[in-house]
């Protein structure tokens, strides 16, 4: 990977990392909030940003918009899985989200912003990470 | 500056998080989603014998080890230059329920009566902190995505299977909010 790219990505980043701790999506409380309907806010947040991220992927389908290498431009996942993994992967996460306020990418920004026993969680998740490679074989798929 | 060091309304800051997407895609040419650098550090520190996590992890996930270095740097930013009050603006429905699970420190990113070094060692902390974090890494692994990948460009890209996580993500979180926190505090 060339410079310029490393450093597309940590731009990329910083501007991501500041605005989701700015909008407080990182915030335990803004997710205790959302989990008990109480406010509009986190779901502003998600619906508004969906409807960009969609909008955006309309504007470089119908322009086919290359990436700034002259690429083609694709975004489906390459492999799915049977719906059980997505719900109760999902489920699972959703306890997670719920207890410590976080996703993984807020993990990381909360622990910029100084919170540092967030690295507890992100090691588990790290843990949780491996655990699930593990045990995939066995797992409903 | 004041607009830029107060929290930013969620038509601001929600546009731009979904605008993270065509960054993504036409200056890095990859798809947004941040739960997979959790495999990636996996596989970059500790594969063991795992099929799971034996790939050229530089190959599929420096670039987003890179991006977790700019969200660190982005916090710091955003959660002390860029900043200049410690509250939160949470409805007062909520404080009072949390009040009543005993959790009255709002202020901050989290109440640091649970969130602190000095509390590591206690139930809650532990069930929050070390369950919690188990948990993310797990379920975003075995449902291929967090709220960034599914919940954001998934649902963006009206793919059913992130519609499916989504409604997980908030069985979880609804189950864990109303069911375990009264039982946990």
């Amino acid at each position: 990977m060339s410079l310029r790219n490393k450093l597309i990505f940590i731009a990329i980043g910083i501007y991501f990392g500041i605005v989701i701790s700015k909008s407080e999506a990182i915030s335990w409380f803004r997710i205790q909030e959302m989990f008990r309907f109480q406010s509009f806010h986190m779901y502003g947040l998600l619906m508004s940003g969906v409807v960009t991220a969609a909008l955006s992927l309309k504007v470089i389908r119908w322009f086919d918009i290359k990436t700034i290498d002259g690429q083609p431009i694709e975004v489906a996942p390459k492999e799915t899985k049977p719906w059980k993994a997505y719900l109760l992967g999902g489920t699972c996460f959703g306890i997670g989200w719920a207890f410590t306020g976080a996703c993984p990418g807020p993990l990381y920004t909360l622990i910029g912003t100084g919170l540092t026993i967030m690295a507890v969680p992100l090691l588990f998740a790290f843990v949780g990470a491996w655990t699930y490679g593990y045990l995939k074989p066995k797992l409903p798929h | 500056m004041e607009l830029l060091l107060a929290p930013w309304p969620w038509y601001v800051s929600g546009p731009l998080i979904g605008l993270t997407v065509p960054l993504l895609l036409i200056f890095g040419g990859r798809v947004f989603g941040m739960s997979s650098s959790l495999r990636h550090v996996c596989a970059a520190v500790y594969p063991g014998k795992v099929e799971y996590l034996r790939y050229d992890w530089r190959k599929e996930g420096l670039w987003l080890l890179l991006m977790v270095l700019g969200l660190v740097v982005g916090g710091y930013i955003g959660g002390n230059v860029l900043r200049a009050e410690n509250s939160v603006a949470i409805s007062s429905e909520t404080v009072n329920d949390l009040s009543q699970l005993g959790i009255s420190d709002i202020q901050g990113l989290a109440p640091v009566s649970l969130f602190s070094w000095s509390s590591l060692f206690t139930w809650p902390t532990i069930l929050l902190l070390v369950v919690g974090g188990f948990l993310i890494g797990f379920g975003t692994r075995w449902a291929n995505g967090c709220t960034s990948g599914h919940g954001i460009t998934g649902l963006a890209n009206l793919q059913w299977p992130s519609l499916l996580a989504v409604t997980g993500f908030f069985i979880g979180g609804l189950f864990a909010t109303h069911l375990l926190f009264p039982l946990i505090f």
